[in-house]
């Protein structure tokens, strides 16, 4: 039997979901004006940089949306935006290291996250975890 | 150029520092209520409350600054900040309510740890002349 409303234990918008959305809102609103800026001001110095950082931005509120819409389709979309963010902060991170002139500005992502306390880097896994246990469990 | 005294920035003050201890004190006690298991509370929500009344303050310094002359050595980032900075104690507020439980002061918690960060950086970008 199919239920018409999600239980709660599904639910990926209440309890530590809605901290979690906090989170990424913030998120979503740090890399914004940045990259917003960034790109306004003085795009021709690291474009590459300012447009990851766009995308970061871009991903971070959609991520931040299909969490709080839960439901199926919001648990796809923030599924695929944090697999993209977790696999953008390692990739981003590991090439910051090994070739520092493929971004000359700093990018939400640049160093593992570490100009915003790693939180980058703990967030895709907190939101992968957190789906994890909203799961529906066919048993 | 006869610009910005380095009299003092309008953001870099007792009121700056008020606020940012008033918002770590905020975020120390509704981390004692998440972990007391505990909705967030009165004393909370007058947290945020006066939080909000002194950003809007320091908000209100930095313009009568501006109408005054001075100018922040990062316009851009200074009113982003600036606008970003009035809008976290609401939306703690907000996010709070809709979630009367102990996540509810776990946001309270993780957006007054990030207001002072904003503070900082609205002080950092008011003064860059240096570089």
């Amino acid at each position: 039997m199919a239920d018409v409303s999600a239980p709660e234990r599904n639910r990926t918008n209440a309890g530590p979901g809605r901290l979690l959305i906090a989170v990424y809102l913030l998120f979503a609103i740090a890399a914004t004006s940045r990259a917003g800026l960034q790109i306004a001001t003085k795009f021709d110095e690291a474009p590459v940089a300012y447009l990851l950082s766009a995308l970061a931005a871009a991903i971070y509120i959609v991520a931040a949306v299909g969490l709080a819409r839960a439901g199926a389709a919001g648990r796809r979309v923030a599924l695929a935006c944090c697999a993209v963010e977790l696999a953008g902060v390692v990739g981003v991170g590991i090439l910051s290291l090994v070739d520092p002139g493929l971004f000359p500005d700093e990018t939400v992502w640049s160093r593992f996250g570490s100009g915003y306390g790693y939180i980058p880097l703990v967030l895709p896994v907190l939101g992968l975890l957190w789906l994890w246990r909203t799961r529906d469990d066919p048993a | 150029m006869t610009s910005a005294a380095s009299a003092g920035s309008p953001v870099d003050g007792l009121l700056a520092t008020a606020s940012i201890v008033l918002s770590l004190l905020v975020a120390g006690w509704a981390l004692v209520a998440t972990l007391r298991h505990r909705a967030p509370d009165r004393a909370q929500f007058a947290g945020l409350a006066v939080l909000e009344l002194a950003l809007l303050v320091l908000g209100l310094m930095a313009l009568l600054a501006l109408g005054g002359g001075e100018r922040p050595g990062e316009p851009g980032a200074f009113f982003g900040y600036l606008a970003t900075l009035v809008c976290l104690p609401p939306l703690a507020w907000v996010l709070a309510r809709m979630e009367p439980t102990r996540w509810g002061s776990a946001i309270v918690c993780a957006v007054c740890l990030v207001t002072p960060v904003v503070v900082v950086r609205l002080q950092q970008t008011w003064e860059v002349l240096g570089g």
